[in-house]
């Protein structure tokens, strides 16, 4: 039963969506609206009180057995519930609370503190590309070599000095982009879609069970 | 004068027609007509009314160049409407209205008809599904040798030999990504080998469903490994929403435990080279797994091996070799066979202007 009674809704609901997709009727409209909008909303937030709960007890454990870099969860709850009392302090008559909603804003403490982190951890991409670009271009295979070759091209092709060089290099770039480069993408997208179909159908049929935590 | 005289003849457009929308849910009518080549033309008026009323009533005006037009507000499923058009000048002048089109009525479809092709895929590719996967039953059906796949035992092994844990990241999607589900799959193979080796496994999460998700089939595989109380819970853990916070704390993890193996397995996006250069630098092996074509080129560069693509959806039957579910990359193989086959004998016939396989895929 456990096992069975996933596997019918899978069933049920993977079939369901699939006719609603081939009929445009308002009421196959609202039967997609109710089930993906509103029914996944719903779990949505359930589900969100146990990844808290989930999160709160990594923390703590951390916490409690002092493992390495602990007080960078002490910061984690901190900023989580200085974030919540900024939003919420002002239901919380008097304390500290109270005083957090009053003196910090918070769409000051989202674009301010919380966005321009985020943009930190976005632009360490830049250093990263160099480290990686700097080992897949050392010229050790035929493949290195020709990857070198191909991105040394393309990146004169896309900036002015390369037309300055020769006029003919953007259309090159051009070519191998829209060419080679292009018909490598859609071969891998191809395949893609198939092997999400095949998944999506083997779900359904409930020859794919992994995902119920068994094989 | 002579423009004057001009704009005095400004023609309406002709062959007005109007029809229900094709292939929606109602409450749409297009109206098309047929273009004024005038230089003083601005645009044209597009009026209506319900049969029986006298007078026409303007609903929308579009720009010169062209000649059809949805109407969507205000319409009522069942109810006749007729349709005028008038050209408009460059001066704020107007033609006469249009001869009316004929009465149209707007009523919502059952079936979109121009997915015919799409369901035909879906059956055809059913049918091989079905075939495939039954006459799979009892044999041994050959595979090619997926690296990433191969060494996934090993790097498990290696965590085991350095005493170290595994980091398995499950992507940044929810569940509604099939690659989502896909690395899902291949959690449940991984976490039983971890659970048999008696190697911590940590898996952070993005997506809180994702969290349960992964809770549940960790939880799983290590009953099925025989080791229940092995299982820590707090290791399968939601770390954070948010897409770079989520980085940050998963560069922490590498950084602070220095797990011996890193499985990133999933959808990835802008963040895929940071969680991968990081754990590069901590010396730890590599295997990545993702659908996104972009990432690809990233994992390729700072990871061990790399499942591309659709070997991410093959990893499952792959891992389990599952006559059942290795018969299904069978079909996906054949799929691939009859797509690959429709487009080249599309390629030869475009080049002699024959389009029908064109037509085939088309969806409009």
């Amino acid at each position: 039963m456990r096992r069975t009674f996933p596997l019918v809704i899978a069933f049920t609901m993977g079939l369901l969506m699939m006719i609603q997709y081939f009929i445009p009727h308002p009421i196959s409209q609202k039967f997609y609206k109710i089930m993906v909008q509103q029914w996944l909303i719903i779990i949505s937030i359930f589900f969100y009180v146990f990844a808290w709960r989930s999160f709160g007890l990594y923390h703590i454990n951390k916490i409690k057995r002092r493992k390495e870099g602990w007080w960078a969860s002490v910061v984690a709850f901190v900023g989580v519930f200085f974030m919540l009392l900024a939003g919420f302090g002002d239901r919380i008559p008097g304390g500290i609370g109270h005083f957090i909603y009053k003196y910090f804003n918070f769409d000051d403490l989202y674009n301010y503190m919380f966005a321009p982190l985020q943009a930190t951890m976005f632009s360490l991409l830049a250093f990263f590309i160099a480290s990686a670009a700097f080992r897949a271009f050392k010229a050790r295979t035929m493949e290195a070599t020709l990857l070198l070759v191909t991105a040394t091209i393309v990146m004169l092709g896309r900036v002015p000095l390369g037309a300055s060089m020769w006029k003919g290099l953007p259309k090159v770039v051009e070519w191998i982009l829209m060419y080679p480069n292009m018909a490598a993408q859609r071969g891998i997208m191809i395949g893609v879609g198939l092997g999400m179909i095949a998944t999506s159908m083997k779900i359904i049929l409930g020859i794919e069970r992994s995902y119920l935590g068994g094989e | 004068m002579l423009i004057l005289l001009i704009i005095g003849l400004l023609e309406p457009p002709s062959y007005v027609r109007a029809y229900d929308r094709p292939n929606d849910g109602g409450g749409a009518i297009v109206i098309e007509w047929e273009s004024v080549s005038d230089t003083l033309l601005k645009g044209y008026e597009i009026f209506r009314r319900k049969v029986g009323e006298e007078e026409f009533r303007k609903v929308a005006y579009v720009a010169r160049g062209r000649n059809s037009f949805v109407n969507s507000i205000g319409i009522k499923d069942g109810v006749k409407y007729e349709y005028a058009v008038r050209s408009v000048g460059i001066d704020g002048s107007y033609s006469d209205l249009s001869i009316p089109a004929p009465p149209v009525v707007s009523y919502p479809q059952w079936f979109k008809k121009n997915k015919i092709n799409t369901l035909l895929a879906i059956a055809i590719y059913f049918f091989l599904l079905v075939y495939f996967t039954q006459a799979a039953k009892g044999r041994e059906l050959f595979i090619r040798r997926i690296a990433g796949l191969d060494h996934l035992e090993e790097a498990v092994g290696r965590a085991t030999e350095m005493g170290k844990p595994i980091l398995y990241v499950p992507g940044l999607s929810g569940l509604s990504d099939i690659a989502t589900i896909a690395s899902i799959n291949i959690l449940s193979p991984v976490a039983k080998k971890a659970a048999e080796y008696d190697t911590p496994i940590i898996v952070p999460n993005r997506d809180p469903i994702v969290t349960m998700v992964a809770q549940e089939v960790v939880k799983e595989a290590y009953t099925e490994a025989g080791r229940p109380d092995a299982f820590k819970r707090e290791n399968v853990f939601f770390l954070s929403d948010s897409q770079f916070a989520y980085a940050a704390g998963v560069d922490g993890i590498m950084v602070r435990e220095r797990p011996a193996t890193n499985l990133f397995i999933g959808m990835f996006y802008a963040e895929s080279l940071i969680l991968a250069e990081t754990g590069n630098m901590t010396g730890a092996i590599q295997i990545a797994g993702t659908d996104a074509v972009a990432q690809l080129p990233f994992f390729i560069t700072a990871c061990d091996y790399t499942i591309m693509g659709e070997e991410l959806y093959a990893a499952s039957a792959y891992l389990s070799r599952d006559p059942k579910l290795v018969g299904s990359i069978k079909a996906q193989d054949w799929g691939k066979a009859i797509l690959m086959g429709l487009a080249f004998i599309g390629s030869i016939l475009s080049l002699l202007n024959i389009d029908v396989v064109l037509k085939m895929f088309a969806t409009i």
